[in-house]
């Protein structure tokens, strides 16, 4: 999932200077989970500015709703009879997310509560770790589901390096050397063979940005109908 | 606010207690016919674990001078971990209320044991001492001033199906549809 982390309090307090009517909208999947803009968070977040806005003798009012995804078109529409009342919406969302709502009321200041970290896991209650940077071309099938694009801060695909110091990286001596852990696995799982081969370099041009893909079965249709 | 003021002020004080220690020890507390500090106002919960930040933050939103939660001894949680989720979720929260401009030390976490009687009305007087010490929540004398809460979302329904404008379906249903004006037009 996507992983966030609120803005602190004082950044979102700068973002809304000036601003009397204010929406924030949480997003229900990933943000919701990884405890940053769900319907709690957002219950949270403006409690706060209500309180710290009543404290410093501001005159504004804070409104807050969740969409179930603000990443879909259909769930955006729900704020429709919403938005128009207010002076700006802050979106809890991932950053995709932000750009949507700011996409879909494109008349609307449009200001981000949370800052999107990483695709990652949750390892305990209230930890996540980054495993997938989206490199656009999977190669978890050779390195026994351990991904050195991801926690090797070198993106070695040939590892370890020389800076492997007793399983630790020498970037970060707390972090896990990406090949050592790879290594450990490969030979408790007996395919050391597979971390003899030579990988080529890898083909980078599938992870120029803006990525943009369409599922297979709606390029037939597109094209069926072109003819 | 003088001190004299302050000390004569009523503090309104909530303490959210777990079923199964803090709220049998202020049951033990009024059967030993103790005497604390009127101010309190228990709310009995389940479990302390069932405490959430925005709970606490609530209180403070609607005019708590002092919100605590009492929970059981170390070990003792009828659900094993309740109370040390409780004691994140209120340390969690004495930042946010920093954040925000309050006084931490407004909030705090007691473990008072279910045969502590005495000390359910010792934590009682002493926060609301410390309630009077602070003086009123400054949010108090606005809790009736409007400014926003949750707006009512329509439930997840059937999404609009996008407008098909492609596929064999659709043309054969033009045709379909154009034969039939055709027919009609010929007769």
């Amino acid at each position: 999932m996507i992983v966030g982390e609120r803005k602190p309090l004082e950044q979102i307090e700068a973002m809304i200077e000036g601003f009397e009517k204010i929406l924030i909208v949480g997003c229900g999947t990933c943000v919701a989970v990884s405890m940053a803009g769900g319907e709690k968070e957002v219950g949270e977040l403006a409690a706060s500015l209500r309180m710290k806005g009543k404290l410093e003798g501001k005159q504004r009012t804070i409104d807050e709703i969740t969409v179930t995804r603000q990443c879909d078109k259909e769930y955006l529409e729900q704020l429709a009879k919403y938005v128009d009342q207010y002076d700006a919406v802050i979106s809890t969302a991932c950053g995709a997310g932000v750009q949507f709502l700011a996409e879909r009321y494109d008349d609307k200041i449009v200001l981000p509560g949370i800052n999107t970290r990483f695709i990652g896991v949750a390892e305990g209650a209230g930890v996540w770790t980054q495993r997938c940077m989206a490199c656009s071309d999977c190669l978890l099938d050779r390195t026994g589901g351990i991904c050195p694009m991801t926690i090797c801060p070198k993106n070695l695909l040939n590892g370890p390096c020389g800076g492997t110091n007793g399983g630790k990286c020498e970037v970060d001596g707390e972090k896990d050397c990406a090949w050592t852990l790879i290594y450990n696995k490969m030979k408790k799982i007996g395919r050391l063979d597979y971390i003899r081969k030579i990988q080529p370099p890898k083909d980078y041009s599938a992870m120029t940005k803006p990525g943009k893909y369409t599922h297979e079965a709606f390029k037939e249709a597109r094209k069926e109908e072109e003819e | 606010m003088s001190e004299d003021a302050h000390q004569q002020f009523e503090p309104k004080v909530i303490a959210y207690c777990c079923t199964y220690c803090a709220y049998t020890a202020g049951d033990l507390a009024g059967s030993m016919r103790l005497e604390y500090a009127s101010n309190v106002r228990v709310v009995k919960i389940l479990c302390t674990g069932k405490i959430d930040t925005i709970l606490l933050l609530r209180a403070f939103e609607e005019g708590a001078d002092a919100v605590y939660v009492a929970g059981c001894a170390l070990g003792d949680c009828h659900f094993l971990e309740g109370n040390l989720r409780a004691i994140q979720t209120v340390a969690h929260t004495k930042k946010l209320l920093a954040e925000i401009g309050l006084d931490p030390g407004r909030l705090e976490f007691f473990h008072i044991p279910a045969s502590a009687g005495p000390l359910f009305a010792q934590r009682a007087d002493e926060m609301t001492a410390r309630a009077r010490q602070l003086g009123p929540n400054p949010l108090r004398a606005k809790v009736g001033q409007p400014a926003g809460g949750k707006l009512a979302r329509d439930p997840d329904g059937h999404l609009p199906l996008p407008e098909a404008t492609h596929g064999r379906l659709i043309r054969q249903a033009e045709r379909i549809s154009a034969a039939a004006s055709d027919s009609e037009t010929g007769a």
